[in-house]
């Protein structure tokens, strides 16, 4: 069986490309799916975390909950960041960052 | 689980996250997401975590990602293969990239390695005395099966019932937070 510090690189390899993604890409959409896999690494860290760490023989299932709290969020924050987008691109018929500029001074 | 399928499915997971950034259709990033999150649902039923491996599945893949794949082509964006890709963004995120990968293999090799605490027969049935006797979780646990649905839900309605509660709550603000965002907006 892995280790967990193989579960900790990998989790954290997952976490700088999704981080890689939302510095280099443009288009909101996928920034957006960039930050979803960026959640996720966190996710991996929790579970991996909980299986190693185990409490009167069972997994910590304190670290699952908090990674099941974690996806519902994500799952609301998704559908309410898309609405933006759909308002977004309705307002302003793009939804490339490099156009998006009224905010800058 | 045994190593290979760890980095099996590691692999799997971590080509589609490259992928996400590499292709430059957001219907082929959706999809590489989707694969991504496959691999990472192999991950947790691996760290024998059946009931979130299942829920990655059904929400990140099954919902999520249909969401986005539905928005993406609802915006039916024709222009991103033609743009230009700028250096400077380029060079940024190389640069952070490298800086948090040199971080996390110093503090990876300098922190204790853990191998995984034993999850069989033994283990198993001596947590059983942890749970009332005669009831699903304590049988499972004696015949050596990890009830982990059981477990979670244990869990969650015994010490985590007002988050619970409070993410009922947030779930209904987001629906409804969504069709106000989502309506015609009065000129």
């Amino acid at each position: 069986m892995a280790s967990l510090n193989d579960y900790l690189l990998v989790s954290g390899l997952l976490f700088a490309s999704g981080l890689f993604g939302v510095v280099l890409r443009r288009n909101i959409i996928i920034v957006f799916m960039c930050l979803e896999l960026m959640l996720s690494a966190a996710n991996l860290s929790l579970v991996a975390f909980s299986r190693f760490n185990t409490v009167n023989g069972l997994p910590d299932y304190n670290g699952q909950m908090l990674v099941f709290f974690v996806i519902t969020v994500a799952a609301a924050e998704v559908a309410v960041g898309l609405a933006i987008i759909v308002a977004l691109y309705r307002a302003r018929q793009t939804i490339h960052t490099d156009e998006l500029t009224s905010l800058k001074g | 689980m045994p190593s290979y399928l760890f980095w099996l499915f590691a692999t799997v997971m971590l080509i589609g996250g490259a992928a996400v950034i590499a292709f430059r259709n957001p219907v082929s990033s959706a999809l590489s997401v989707v694969t991504c999150f496959v691999g990472l649902a192999g991950l947790f039923i691996g760290l024998s975590a059946f009931f979130v491996g299942v829920i990655q599945i059904l929400v990140y893949t099954g919902a999520v990602m249909v969401l986005f794949l539905f928005i993406i082509m609802l915006l039916d964006l024709k222009d991103e293969e033609k743009r230009a890709k700028g250096i400077a963004p380029l060079a940024a995120g190389v640069g952070l990239v490298i800086a948090f990968v040199v971080q996390l293999i110093g503090v990876l090799s300098r922190t204790p390695n853990k191998s995984a605490p034993a999850l069989n027969q033994e283990t198993l049935a001596a947590a059983a005395g942890h749970f009332p006797v005669g009831e699903k979780i304590a049988t499972s646990l004696t015949a050596g099966r990890l009830p982990d649905v059981q477990l979670i839900g244990h869990t969650l309605f015994t010490q985590y019932n007002l988050p619970l509660q409070i993410l009922g709550v947030l779930l209904l603000v987001a629906t409804i937070g969504v069709v106000a965002l989502s309506k015609k907006q009065a000129e």
